[in-house]
């Protein structure tokens, strides 16, 4: 590509050929992209520094689980499929380039049309995850005398004679569950005292009454006296319930300790949020990170469609060049380039 | 001296245009690229549901690795994005290395200073409670 060529002098700066034979606009994109990526390695940087100077840290599987139109459980695919989007915009863009090597215009239009519409896809996605991580998981975390504790599960209520019952479509799943954040512990707690009753007894409405036990089958995985796990069989499907260490063997004490929590926090801000109650840094670094790349996204698109528009009217065609495409596209790789790298450190790590 | 964006006979917008022929071969590199970065992210994502990062004190060897192998394949993406993407790998030698030299530095030493001050912090907020 770079071969040495005759130039006539009169048409370039008076230092002879271009330094590195790059024009001046592709070399100075080039040097506010570096100044850029300072900018994402800082935010970055500052980021693990938090993140190594405390005791714990959320798991981004357990905090990033929804995807729109449905709700279920899935893991990281939300996330998983933006990058992907993001990448695919990015390969668009490069197509795009590539035809206004060839002159080709209407070539450029649909490869950049495709990408204008990637990155538009990819702003709402994270509009959305950003709505959802305000928002919250139903029930948050409470401030229980054990420590904080996310509120897994919460369906009960108390009967006449004032014994806590459970409701919901499956009653012997409906429960309460609290997963402790402090004091080394992360457990299901609840689910013991499942173990130790075997035998369904159902009150008038046909809810189960805790203190009689359920009429489920259950494998209970024991060594001796402690329960290790616990599978709750529903219709031929094993709910795992209960694994490692188990705080609170009986449903009402469990109750009382949710019931007698002293604070609570539902969704995220800047002053604290449910997924980390103990680090309320890790919200502040999920909307900055994010923020900033979101709106290095959202000043791309507009850019691409600035572009898009110039092209359509020919402005590159009579210029005799589609260099200004190659410079927006450097922008465009450049902002799924910084993606890559939070999707690592911010989401898989 | 013409403003280079509208100067139609600048060198680079000559050596940087190609023919069809040439077009076929650039398109075909594009689309490895694509399949390259897909998998990778597939992988990675099967790898972050497969194997959950333990939530406290479980900094385990096991975790290091999948922690090392995440970092990697980081890298692989970066590289394939900069180098084929972005064309750096394309540009002349000296301004490759005058954008990736500096960085790549800043980057190992920024990594070192954070990695060793935070795990300080952490040791001694540990230590305080």
């Amino acid at each position: 590509m770079a071969q040495v060529e005759e130039v006539d002098k009169s048409l370039v700066w008076s230092g002879g050929n271009s330094p590195f034979r790059l024009s001046y606009g592709k070399q100075m994109m080039w040097f506010f992209l570096v100044s850029d990526a300072l900018s994402f390695g800082g935010l970055l940087t500052a980021y693990g520094f938090a993140r190594h100077s405390v005791e714990s840290w959320p798991v981004a599987e357990k905090v990033f689980r929804a995807l729109p139109f449905t709700d279920g459980d899935f893991p990281l695919i939300y996330v998983a499929l933006m990058t992907f989007i993001l990448i695919i915009s990015s390969v668009t863009m490069v197509l795009a380039v590539e035809a206004g090597h060839r002159k080709h215009k209407k070539g450029v239009v649909n490869w950049l049309l495709l990408t204008v519409l990637g990155g538009a896809i990819f702003v709402g996605s994270q509009a959305w995850e950003w709505s959802h991580f305000i928002h919250g998981s139903h029930h948050g975390a409470v401030l229980t005398e054990q420590g904080w504790a996310y509120v897994a599960h919460l369906d009960y209520q108390y009967d006449d004679e004032g014994h806590v019952i459970m409701n919901g479509h499956h009653p012997e799943l409906a429960s309460i569950k609290l997963q402790f954040i402090d004091g080394g512990k992360y457990m299901l707690t609840g689910a013991e005292a499942l173990a130790s009753y075997q035998t369904a007894e159902k009150n008038e409405e046909g809810k189960l009454l805790l203190a009689d036990g359920l009429g489920v089958p259950l494998n209970v995985v024991s060594d001796g006296d402690n329960v290790s796990a616990l599978d709750i069989v529903v219709e031929g499907k094993i709910y795992r319930e209960l694994e490692g260490a188990v705080g609170s063997d009986n449903w009402n004490e469990l109750v009382a300790l949710y019931e007698g929590s002293t604070a609570q926090i539902q969704g995220a801000n800047l002053t604290e949020n449910e997924y980390a109650p103990n680090a309320p840094a890790y919200a502040d670094f999920f909307f900055f990170i994010t923020g900033f790349h979101g709106f290095h996204v959202f000043s791309g698109v507009v850019i691409n469609l600035l572009i898009l528009i110039q092209v359509v009217k020919g402005t590159y065609d009579s210029r005799g060049h589609f260099e200004m495409v190659e410079k927006s596209g450097l922008y465009w790789h450049f902002v799924d380039l910084v993606w890559v790298f939070v999707f690592t450190f911010f989401y898989l790590i | 001296m013409i403003r280079d964006d509208l100067n139609k006979d600048a060198e680079y917008a000559r050596s940087a245009s190609h023919d069809e022929e040439h077009g076929v071969a650039i398109r075909k590199k594009i689309y490895k690229v694509t399949i390259i970065l897909t998998l990778i992210t597939i992988l990675e994502v099967a790898v972050g549901i497969v194997w959950s990062r333990p939530v406290l004190g479980g900094e385990s060897m096991s975790w290091l690795g999948i922690k090392l192998f995440y970092i990697i394949l980081t890298i692989v993406k970066a590289g394939y994005i900069v180098l084929v993407f972005m064309h750096l790998g394309d540009e002349k030698k000296n301004f490759k290395w005058m954008i990736l030299g500096p960085y790549i530095l800043f980057i190992l030493y920024l990594l070192f200073i954070c990695i060793t001050e935070s795990s300080y912090i952490s040791e001694v907020m540990r230590a305080s409670w």
